[in-house]
C-alpha cells in the first residue's frame, strides 16, 4: 500500500472561471508537450508556433485566409456540438461535408438549373442541395441507432469512408475534368461573393477572399444558439443529453428527437460542404477537406458544445490548419489536435473533481470513502 | 486467378483485424470501451516499421510495435479508469493523438525497404487438401500466431479462473471488488493487453502483410472494422475471427479483382471503368453497417448483450450498476 492516497472528490459547485481556466490551461500545456515532440523528432517548437501565428494572423491578407479556413470548421464544428449536446456521437461530420459537397455539386452539373440562370436562383439552390445530401447521409445512422440501437459511433464513421469513395468515383470519373481528379471549375454564377469582388467599391478589400460562407456560419451559430439555449426543444436535446432516464419519464420521445438531432446535425455539415465548394473551391476535387469533419470533434468539446464558442475555437483550429500546411514534419497540426483533445479531457475531470492527496495513517482502517488508490 | 492464393492471402489479410478484434474484446470485457484502436493500430504500425527498417531486425520492430500500442492504451486506462474520464472522447483523442504522432515519427519513412517477418510452410498440415493450402502454405509467422491466439483467448475468458474475474469486473464491478478481485489493477492489465494487441495489429500490417508505410493511410480505417467486429461478434473472440478472416477476404478480393482481366473466364466486370473500382472499395465499410446490424438484433434476440458496465468508470462506494 502507498502512504498516500489520491481522492476524487466531486465538486458541489464548479467556479466558472475554473472551467475557462482549466480550458486555456489545457490548450497551454498541450502546446507544451506538443512543442517537446517537436524538438524531439528534431523540430524548432518556437519558430514552428511563430510560424503558425504568422503565418494566420500576421496580416490582413492571412487574417482573411484564416477565417476561409474556419468557416467549413465553424459549421462542421455546430453540427458536432448540437449532436454531441445530446451525447449523440455523430463522427460523420467529415462524410456528411462531402455528401453536401457533392449535393452542391451536382446542381451546378448536372444542369439542373439552366445555363446563366442568376446567382439568386444558383446559390440558394445549392445550399438547398447540400443540406439535403448532408442531411440524408445523418438520418441513415440516426435511423438505426433510433430503430434498432445501433452503435452510431461505427455508423458514422463508416459512411464517412463511403462518402470519400462516392466523391471520388464522380471526380475520377462522370465529372472529371479531362482526366484530372477534379470537376471543371463552377461558372460565376455558382459562386458565393467575396470580399475581394467588392473592390471597386472598397479598394481595401481587394484579395481577401473570406466569402459569404462565413456569414452563413455565423448566423447559423446564432440559430443553434437560439435551439438550444432558448427553445423548449433544446431543453428535450440537453435533457436527453444530460439524463436520457428522466427524459424518458418526462414523455420526451427520444428516438425522434434522434433522428431529428441526426438531420439536422448532417444539414449543418452538409452546409458546411456546399460553402468550401461554392465559396472558396469553385469546384468538387479529391481530398476536398483537410479533415474539417474531424477538426470539427475537437472544435465542439473545446467549446464545451456551446455555439457562440465553436467560433472562437473554429477560427483558432482555421489558423493551425492553414499555417500547419507549411510547418515539417506534416503531421503536427493532427498531432496538436489529439494532443489537445487529450488535455482537455484531463482538464474536465479537474474541474469537476477535487484533487485530494492525502498522507494515510500508519495503521489506519481502510477507509470507507471512495479511494482510488495511487 | 487462383481463388487458392486469394483466400490464402485473404487470411493473412484477416490477421490484421484478428489481433486488434481479439485486443478489443479483452478490454471491453473488462468494462472498457477503447475506440482508440485506429490510432494504436498507426502507432504500432510506424513503429514496428522504422524499428525494423533501422536495425532490420522485424522481431524487435514488433515489440516495439506492441510497446508503442500499450503505451497509448495505458493513457486512455488512467484517463478514463482513474480519472473517470468519458470513455467515449478519451477513445476518439487516443485516435487523433496516434494519428498525429504516428504521422509526425513517419515522417520520410515512406518507399524505405524493410526487412518483414518470415513466412512458413507447416510441413504436413499445408497438405490437407483445400484447406491446407489456404491455411498452412507460405503463410507469414504472424498469420499462425493468430490461429493460436483465438483459441487461447476465449479459453482464457470462458473457462478459466482470471477469465471469470475478467468477465465480473464487466458485469459487476462492485460485486466483483467485494469479492477481493482487484477492479481497477486488472482494468489496467486488460486495456493495456489490448494495446499491445492492436500494436501488434499495426507491425502485421507494416512487417508482414502488406510491408510498407503509407502515412495515415497504412491502416485505412481497419481499427474502426475491428470495433465494428466486436459488436458483431457479441465479443465472443471465435466469431471475432471468423468475422474478422471474413473480412480480410473481402479486403484481399478487391484489391486482387481490379487487376485481372477476367475472372474465372468472365470478363471483368470491375476493371473496364476504372471509376466503377470507387464501389468495390466502398464494400467493407458498408458490409461494418450491415454486420454491427446484425450483432445488434442477435444480441438483442439472445439478450447478450454488451458486457453491462461497458462505459462506465468504477468508483468504489459509488452505487454501481
Amino acid at each position: 500500500m502507498s502512504p498516500v492516497t489520491i481522492r476524487l472528490e466531486p465538486r458541489i459547485a464548479t467556479p466558472r472561471w475554473l472551467s475557462a481556466a482549466a480550458t486555456v490551461g489545457a490548450v497551454a500545456v498541450a502546446l507544451v508537450i506538443s512543442g517537446a515532440i517537436i524538438a524531439f523528432v528534431g523540430g524548432d517548437p518556437v519558430r514552428s508556433y511563430l510560424h503558425i501565428l504568422n503565418a494566420s494572423f500576421g496580416s490582413i491578407g492571412v487574417l482573411s485566409d484564416t477565417l476561409v479556413k474556419a468557416t467549413p470548421l465553424i459549421l462542421t464544428g455546430l453540427a458536432c456540438a448540437l449532436a454531441f449536446r445530446m451525447r449523440l456521437w455523430n463522427i460523420g461530420a467529415e462524410g456528411q461535408f462531402l455528401l453536401g459537397a457533392w449535393g452542391a455539386s451536382a446542381v451546378v452539373l448536372t444542369g439542373v438549373v439552366p445555363a446563366g440562370a442568376p446567382a439568386i436562383i444558383v446559390l440558394p439552390l445549392m445550399m438547398a442541395a447540400g443540406m439535403l445530401a448532408g442531411a440524408v447521409w445523418g438520418v441513415i445512422p440516426g435511423i438505426l441507432r433510433a430503430r434498432l440501437g445501433v452503435n452510431e459511433i461505427i455508423t458514422t464513421l463508416m459512411l464517412n469512408y463511403v462518402a470519400l469513395f462516392w466523391i471520388q468515383f464522380w471526380v475520377f470519373g462522370p465529372w472529371s475534368e479531362s482526366g484530372f481528379q477534379q470537376t471543371k471549375a463552377f461558372p460565376r454564377e455558382a459562386w458565393m461573393p467575396r470580399l475581394t469582388d467588392l473592390s471597386d467599391v472598397v479598394p481595401a478589400f481587394g484579395g481577401l477572399t473570406v466569402h459569404l460562407g462565413l456569414v452563413l456560419g455565423l448566423v447559423a451559430a446564432g440559430i443553434v444558439w437560439l435551439i438550444l439555449e432558448r427553445s423548449q426543444w433544446g431543453y428535450e436535446i440537453r435533457l436527453i443529453g444530460d439524463s436520457p432516464r428522466a427524459a424518458r419519464y418526462a414523455g420526451i420521445d427520444i428516438a425522434r428527437n434522434l433522428i431529428v438531432v441526426f438531420a439536422v446535425s448532417g444539414a449543418l455539415a452538409g452546409l458546411a460542404g456546399m460553402s468550401e465548394v461554392s465559396g472558396s473551391v469553385h469546384r468538387l476535387q479529391d481530398r476536398i477537406s483537410p479533415g474539417y469533419g474531424f477538426t470539427a470533434i475537437i472544435i465542439a468539446y473545446l467549446a464545451k458544445f456551446h455555439p457562440g464558442r465553436v467560433v472562437v475555437a473554429a477560427i483558432l483550429f482555421g489558423a493551425l490548419i492553414l499555417a500547419g500546411r507549411e510547418i515539417q514534419p506534416s503531421g503536427v497540426p493532427a498531432m496538436i489536435q489529439g494532443i489537445i483533445l487529450f488535455a482537455l479531457i484531463v482538464s474536465d475531470t479537474l474541474v469537476r473533481y477535487r484533487v485530494r492527496v492525502e498522507r494515510r495513517a500508519p495503521a489506519a482502517p481502510a477507509t470507507p470513502e471512495p479511494a482510488v488508490p495511487a | 486467378m487462383d481463388l487458392t492464393l486469394v483466400l490464402a492471402a485473404g487470411i493473412a489479410a484477416g490477421t490484421v483485424l484478428v489481433f486488434a478484434a481479439v485486443g478489443e474484446i479483452f478490454a471491453e470485457r473488462a468494462g472498457v470501451l477503447n475506440l482508440g484502436v485506429e490510432g494504436m493500430m498507426l502507432m504500432g504500425a510506424v513503429a514496428g516499421f522504422s524499428t525494423s527498417a533501422a536495425t532490420a531486425n522485424p522481431w524487435l520492430g514488433v515489440a516495439v510495435a506492441m510497446v508503442a500500442g500499450g503505451l497509448l492504451a495505458l493513457l486512455h486506462a488512467v484517463v478514463t479508469i482513474h480519472l473517470r474520464a468519458d470513455q467515449v472522447v478519451s477513445g476518439l483523442a487516443l485516435t487523433f493523438l496516434g494519428t498525429g504522432l504516428a504521422r509526425v515519427l513517419g515522417e520520410g519513412l515512406t518507399n524505405r525497404q524493410v526487412t518483414t517477418l518470415p513466412h512458413l510452410t507447416i510441413p504436413l498440415l499445408a497438405e490437407i487438401p483445400l484447406a491446407g493450402p489456404i491455411l498452412f502454405r507460405d503463410q507469414s509467422i504472424l498469420t499462425y500466431v493468430g490461429f493460436i491466439l483465438v483459441p487461447l483467448a476465449w479459453f482464457w475468458i470462458e473457462r478459466t479462473r482470471p477469465g471469470l474475474h475478467l468477465r465480473a469486473i464487466g458485469e459487476y464491478p462492485a460485486a466483483a471488488d467485494a469479492q477481493g478481485i482487484g477492479v481497477y489493477r486488472l482494468r489496467y492489465v486488460y486495456v493495456v493487453f489490448g494495446g499491445l494487441l492492436a500494436g501488434l495489429a499495426g507491425a502485421a500490417i507494416t512487417l508482414a502483410i502488406s510491408p510498407g508505410w503509407f502515412g495515415d493511410q497504412t491502416v485505412n480505417g481497419r481499427g474502426w472494422i475491428a470495433v465494428g467486429l466486436v459488436i458483431f461478434a457479441r465479443w465472443n473472440p471465435i466469431r471475432v475471427a471468423i468475422g474478422a478472416y471474413l473480412f480480410g477476404a473481402i479486403f484481399r478480393f478487391i484489391i486482387d479483382v481490379q487487376g485481372v482481366h477476367s475472372i474465372f473466364g468472365i470478363e471483368n466486370p470491375f476493371l473496364p471503368g476504372r471509376s466503377a473500382t470507387f464501389f468495390l472499395e466502398m464494400l467493407p465499410y458498408l458490409f461494418v453497417v450491415v454486420v454491427v446490424i446484425l450483432g445488434r438484433r442477435a444480441s438483442a434476440r439472445q439478450r447478450i448483450g454488451a458486457p453491462a458496465a461497458l462505459g462506465t468508470p468504477y468508483v468504489r462506494g459509488e452505487r454501481g450498476v
